[in-house]
């Protein structure tokens, strides 16, 4: 656990600031919620990102714990949700958990990114699982964070190099079974992206290095994310079980 | 001035308090701790409890006191004997404990000593045949009593003395065997009062008494045993929170001084936060036992690469990100390609440092272990090395053929280089 620094794999040091990247037109905005029960720090990401002219951000709703943050969250109606994984009152799996029907709304879908201190694998894989878009940790510079917000609010995936790397694991141990059905296996291309991104490489050097579009990159993440989530299968349980994941 | 006093104590003693040992004794550990107390040899203060008990049974009532009102110690009472019955021992979850190492016979000498001592004593003393003949049952239900109260005692020295699961039988056999002794002696009293005729219906009432207690007083022993174990719990938590709070304090705040006395010196500031955050992250998510104290040799590619990603780190300040998929034993080849990352993770450091952190990628596939070093230095070309210079040629390259792996070098597109070292495991490691 030696990363605190981890950038995440959406944005290597060259690439420009993120809105204009990723897609949109310069006027985009993007409203998000702040959920984290240290006040310094959301004044800190609120610092960093919120300069709405800049960065295209709006910080429209702070919580502090979990039923002030499923409030503000219903509430204001964010795009994106940058949620702790360590609350009062269950922790940003439970935020998750009941906030599942805005998630799944087809108007404005809420969407959320965990961005967190801890890397440790049960924390990653539980709020990715509990339907998150991504997972950032707290070192994550203020360009990478707007970068990575604005992915997750076009429902792209946005995972760090060691949250690629649990995933590699997870899914290495049910690739082994060939009576599993495709959902739950990883295609040979899904694996070397992953594999990338745990190797530092950020979303246009892989496609560089594969020779395909940022976009593709960006799809076949998205369909690792899916995998995870609904792979429910027993394999990767056991496998989380044996590790004391869940 | 005693074996007590003579022990290896630095500092002001706390005050004495009378404790009964728990270490070497044979039936309370009254005279033990007695003796540790007034620091006299033990087997004077076992003589005077029996000289006692021939006059008018003085010392049974005098020890029975004792039993009862002091309260239980372990160790230091007295400083010479313990370590040979009683060593603390480091349980896998890393917090000391003490173990008992042998089973203690003392006490069936005890209880045997105590039945021929009373067999003298009953003997000597001259009672008229009415109060003699209740003795027998008197001794029985004795010896009853003292067994059941040892047990007690054992079960609250259970506490903080680990003892093994095969006890747990002979502890049982122990409260059963005190009970009939007292059964027995109490019928005995009952026979001896010539109604004997009327010993089932006693037998009756005393079992309608008894269940009748057990009803009315259960749920009470019942609640009383949950708060108990409710308090134990949480005493346990405390002992957790207070070992946070000593690692917090020492490694943390050690650390904080430090950065405040270099604050000028960002590249050591970085360091030392670094070195510390590593540090207290291996300790709050590593699992129990791993990695909470120094660990030697690492034993696995997980913990090797770790390991020389920190040394790295700190010698040379620049940060390197560790990301390892699968784990495996560590064989001479691994070992040998570990060396080679490590080297790569150095020149990474050094020369490509500027660019940011130094991404560390390990892999176990099967039997391939995949290692990639990158950083986003300025590059460089291995062509453009004069042929002298052995580092990168030698170190990385040669030593990974040298063990029948590979290694790349190659130039990652937008700047920097990126290592690539592959090993097959040896045939024996499964």
């Amino acid at each position: 656990m030696s990363d605190p620094t981890e950038a995440n794999g959406t944005a290597g040091s060259a690439e420009a600031p993120g809105p204009a990247e990723s897609g949109g037109g310069p006027g985009r905005r993007v409203r998000v919620v702040l959920v984290d029960d240290h006040r310094m720090f959301r004044t800190g990401v609120q610092a960093e990102i919120g300069q709405t002219e800049q960065t295209g951000v709006e910080v429209v709703g702070e919580a502090a714990d979990v039923d002030q943050a499923v409030t503000v969250i219903t509430a204001t109606r964010p795009e994106v949700v940058l949620l702790d994984v360590h609350l009062p009152g269950g922790g940003g799996v439970e935020v998750l958990r009941r906030c599942a029907p805005l998630m799944a709304d087809a108007e404005q879908p809420v969407r959320f990114l965990a961005l967190s201190v801890s890397d440790a694998a049960e924390d990653v894989i539980g709020v990715i699982r509990g339907g998150a878009r991504g997972y950032v940790t707290k070192t994550i510079t203020g360009t990478d964070l707007v970068d990575s917000i604005f992915r997750v609010q076009e429902g792209d995936a946005v995972f760090s190099p060691r949250l690629a790397g649990f995933v590699l694991d997870a899914f290495a141990s049910t690739d082994a079974p060939p009576v599993d059905e495709d959902l739950d296996r990883l295609t040979q291309r899904e694996r070397e992206v992953l594999r990338l991104i745990a190797r530092g490489y950020a979303y246009k050097e892989i496609a560089k290095q594969l020779f395909i579009s940022v976009k593709t990159v960006e799809s076949h993440v998205s369909a690792v994310l899916r995998k995870l989530q609904l792979s429910n299968r027993h394999e990767l349980t056991r496998w989380a079980t044996a590790r004391r994941l869940v | 001035m005693s074996e007590a006093a003579a022990a290896p104590l630095a500092g002001p003693r706390p005050p004495r308090k009378l404790y009964r040992s728990s270490d070497g004794r044979w039936l309370g550990g009254v005279a033990r701790g007695l003796a540790g107390h007034l620091g006299l040899p033990v087997i004077w203060v076992r003589l005077v409890f029996v000289g006692l008990f021939m006059a008018d049974g003085l010392g049974a009532l005098l020890y029975a006191a004792f039993w009862f009102f002091v309260p239980l110690g372990v160790g230091g009472v007295e400083a010479q004997k313990p370590p040979t019955l009683v060593a603390s021992e480091t349980s896998p979850d890393g917090r000391r404990r003490l173990v008992a190492r042998r089973p203690d016979k003392g006490q069936m000498v005890a209880l045997l000593l105590m039945v021929v001592v009373a067999m003298v004593f009953v003997g000597n003393v001259n009672l008229s045949g009415g109060a003699r003949a209740y003795l027998w049952p008197m001794v029985l239900v004795g010896a009853g009593v003292a067994l059941v109260w040892r047990q007690a005692d054992n079960a609250r020295r259970a506490r903080w003395v680990e003892v093994g699961r095969r006890r747990r039988t002979v502890t049982l056999l122990r409260s059963v065997g005190g009970v009939l002794l007292v059964t027995a002696g109490v019928s005995g009293i009952f026979v001896l009062q010539g109604s004997a005729a009327h010993l089932g219906s006693v037998l009756q009432a005393a079992l309608a008494v008894l269940v009748g207690i057990t009803l009315l007083a259960g749920p009470y022993l019942v609640r009383m045993t949950q708060d108990l174990s409710e308090e134990r719990l949480m005493r346990i938590r405390a002992q957790e929170r207070a070992e946070v709070a000593a690692h917090v304090h020492d490694s943390v705040l050690h650390t904080l001084t430090l950065i405040q006395r270099n604050a000028e010196n960002a590249n050591e500031v970085r360091r030392l936060a670094r070195a510390q955050e590593r540090d207290l992250r291996t300790w709050l998510y590593k699992p129990e036992g791993t990695g909470k104290d120094e660990a030697d040799e690492p034993t696995t590619l997980a913990d090797a690469v770790r390991r020389n990603a920190a040394e790295v780190e700190d010698k040379h300040g620049v940060p390197i990100e560790v990301v390892v998929v699968g784990d495996c034993p560590l064989d001479e080849r691994i070992a040998a390609q570990m060396q080679a990352a490590r080297e790569a993770m150095v020149n990474a450091a050094k020369y490509g440092g500027e660019g940011g952190a130094v991404q560390v990628f390990a892999e176990v596939e099967g039997k391939t272990v995949f290692v990639s070093v990158r950083d986003r230095g300025p590059g460089f070309d291995l062509d453009s090395i004069p042929a002298d210079r052995m580092g990168v040629r030698e170190s990385i390259i040669g030593r990974m053929e040298r063990n029948g792996g590979t290694a790349r070098l190659r130039a990652v597109p937008d700047g920097g280089t990126e290592v690539e070292l592959e090993m097959e495991r040896a045939e024996k490691t499964s």
